[in-house]
């Protein structure tokens, strides 16, 4: 549905995105990180026909971005939350949604239904009529929302949708992407948030200016760290020890009472350690498996 | 281009505007005060003695002048706010993002300019020409107003004069960042106005006829080449940018 061939934009002689290379398919949700000054929102208004490229090529379903023929298509199929919200402040929240269904074309009845559709969905109908200016971020945030869903889009493209947010607010805009994602739309979306990618994206990709790495989420912790065993004793001894290293080749870390061993099959293998530890004198109180989170391998990505 | 879509940004723009007071105000105040403010000034003349018929129409007729300056000022307020301040609420990004094109959204955005401006006019005019008709009608013998010079000035010189005012002012809003500045400069439209009128005052041209088909041939022309240059500057890439 998104598709980038070494996409590149360049400022005067300051490169914002470097021959990225990407492919969204149709209903997948999918996540860009990357620290500030990425290139992210500079992506999404490529994408979204905003600015030009500089080199590359992209495609929205089947338009070519930078064609001029096709922008007007793309326009009409996909919906922008940019970084900014920019509602009407003068305008109530009511007239702001609808201003937006007349430019896309929406016939007054569904224009009508769906603006009280999003509007009670998030908690904004009682407010329907008050003006926007009065609103906090997280209506704000809310109700551009809504905006970019009023012409029903297949594609959406969503900077950084839960900036701004409190924990509730964010949990309510992300379950409505959730929900979004059971309709099959395409849902393209800027996050600083590495938590919130896990959750809700298929896929998620870490740029910086270039595209770092691009996978499943628990893909890319395994794949940058393997998996541990975490077992919590009542106390870490040398006999213990000796009889795990026993078992096989594996790395062992030991923090406190704690025992972190780098596994391989943890399915076959951590019954054997339990059972070797045991035969030692060793008390376990918890076993758990650890994998890196999120952050963990964006930081890796990022520094190096 | 879509004129419903141009219309739609229009009537955004104008119920904006309503909400914002003291643009509203710049909008009418300006023609209250000619509509009253100019048949004073005839009655203080008529008042001290009576004047020679031929300086009465001369006086009469540069005051419809007034009107066509009056007008191409009071636009600026609004059209400065359509540009400059959809870049300030930073608006114009998912205005951008929809399939609207440059020149529905410009074109809109001039009907919101132009129609307050052209309807204040033409109430103000109006009740300019009653009041001078009452003063002046002992004197002359007949009612003054409507005539041919004012409705060339009502009809075809302010709309053209108009027009020329809110293209000046998005070639210039496009370029700025505050709605203040955008008026300002964009207050300079006034200056040929005035040329032509202290032009009129010292007795190099005569403001009758044949020299108002000629202001409004000069101003379409002026429109038309300004219509073409605000279409090819109004580069989105550079008004979304460079706002920063
Ligand atoms: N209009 C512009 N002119 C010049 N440079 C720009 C412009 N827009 C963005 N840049 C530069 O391009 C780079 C990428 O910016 P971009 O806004 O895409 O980053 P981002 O990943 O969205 O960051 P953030 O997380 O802070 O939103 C930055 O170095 C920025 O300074
Ligand atoms: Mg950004």
């Amino acid at each position: 549905m998104i598709d980038a061939e070494n996409l590149t934009k360049k400022f005067d002689n300051l490169t914002a995105v470097d021959n990225l290379t990407l492919h969204v398919k149709e209903g997948e949700v999918f996540g860009l990180l990357g620290p500030n000054g990425a290139g992210k929102t500079t992506t999404i208004r490529m994408l979204c026909c905003l600015i030009s490229k500089t080199g590359g090529e992209a495609r929205i379903d089947d338009y070519e971005i930078g064609n001029v023929a096709d922008q007007q298509k793309i326009r009409s199929i996909i919906g922008l939350l940019p970084e900014n919200v920019g509602l009407y402040d003068a305008l109530s929240a009511y007239k702001n949604l609808d201003f937006y269904g007349r430019m896309y074309k929406v016939k007054e009845e569904q224009r009508k239904e769906r603006i009280e559709h999003f509007l009670k969905m998030l908690g904004l109908w009682e407010r329907r009529d008050a003006s926007v200016g009065t609103f906090s971020k997280g209506m704000k945030q809310k109700l551009a929302i809504a905006r970019t869903l009023i012409h029903d889009p297949k594609v959406l493209f969503l900077d950084e949708p839960t900036a701004n947010l409190d924990p509730e607010a964010s949990r309510t805009v992300r379950d409505f992407i959730l929900d979004l994602k059971k309709e099959k739309r395409t849902i393209f979306l800027n996050t600083h948030n590495l938590d919130e990618a896990e959750r809700i994206c298929d896929r998620v990709g870490i740029l910086k200016t270039r595209l770092v790495a691009v996978d499943k989420p628990e893909k890319l912790r395994e794949s940058l760290w393997g998996i541990k065993t975490e077992i919590q004793l009542d106390a870490v001894n040398d006999a213990i020890v000796a009889a795990v290293k026993r078992l096989g080749p594996w790395k062992i870390e030991i923090a406190g009472n704690k025992l972190i061993i780098g596994v391989s099959e943890p399915e076959k293998e951590n019954p054997d350690i339990v059972d070797a530890i045991g035969k030692a004198g060793g008390r376990i109180h918890f076993v758990t498996q650890v994998s890196p989170t999120l952050e963990d391998v964006y930081l890796k990505l990022v520094r190096s | 281009m879509d004129l419903e879509i141009a219309w739609t940004v229009a009537t955004k723009d104008l119920s904006i505007i309503r909400k914002k007071k003291s643009i509203f105000y710049a909008v009418i105040i300006l023609p209250l005060i000619m509509s009253i403010g100019l048949p004073a000034i005839v009655w203080v003349v008529e008042q001290r003695g009576t004047i020679p018929d031929a300086i009465l129409i001369g006086l009469l007729n540069a005051f419809s002048f007034f009107f066509v300056i009056m007008a191409s000022l009071s636009s600026i307020g609004i059209s400065s706010y359509s540009i400059v301040g959809e870049k300030v609420e930073k608006s114009l990004e998912p205005l951008l993002a929809t399939p609207a094109t440059d020149g529905e959204i410009l074109f809109g955005k001039g009907l919101a300019a132009f129609i307050p401006t052209i309807v204040a006019t033409y109430v103000s005019v109006t009740i300019f020409m009653i009041l001078t008709d009452i003063l002046t009608y002992a004197q002359l013998g007949y009612s003054y107003y409507p005539n041919l010079t004012i409705a060339l000035v009502l009809f075809l010189v302010t709309p053209l004069a108009i027009i020329l005012s809110n293209e000046l002012n998005v070639l210039v809003s496009a370029r700025v960042n505050d709605v203040r500045t955008a008026s300002q400069l964009g207050a300079i439209m006034g200056i040929p106005f005035f040329v032509i009128y202290i032009l009129a005052e010292i007795g190099l041209i005569s403001l009758d006829i044949a020299t108002f088909l000629a202001i409004s041939a000069i101003l379409l022309a002026a429109d038309i080449a300004l219509f073409y240059l605000s279409r090819t500057t109004f580069r989105r890439e550079q008004i979304l940018t460079r706002w920063k």
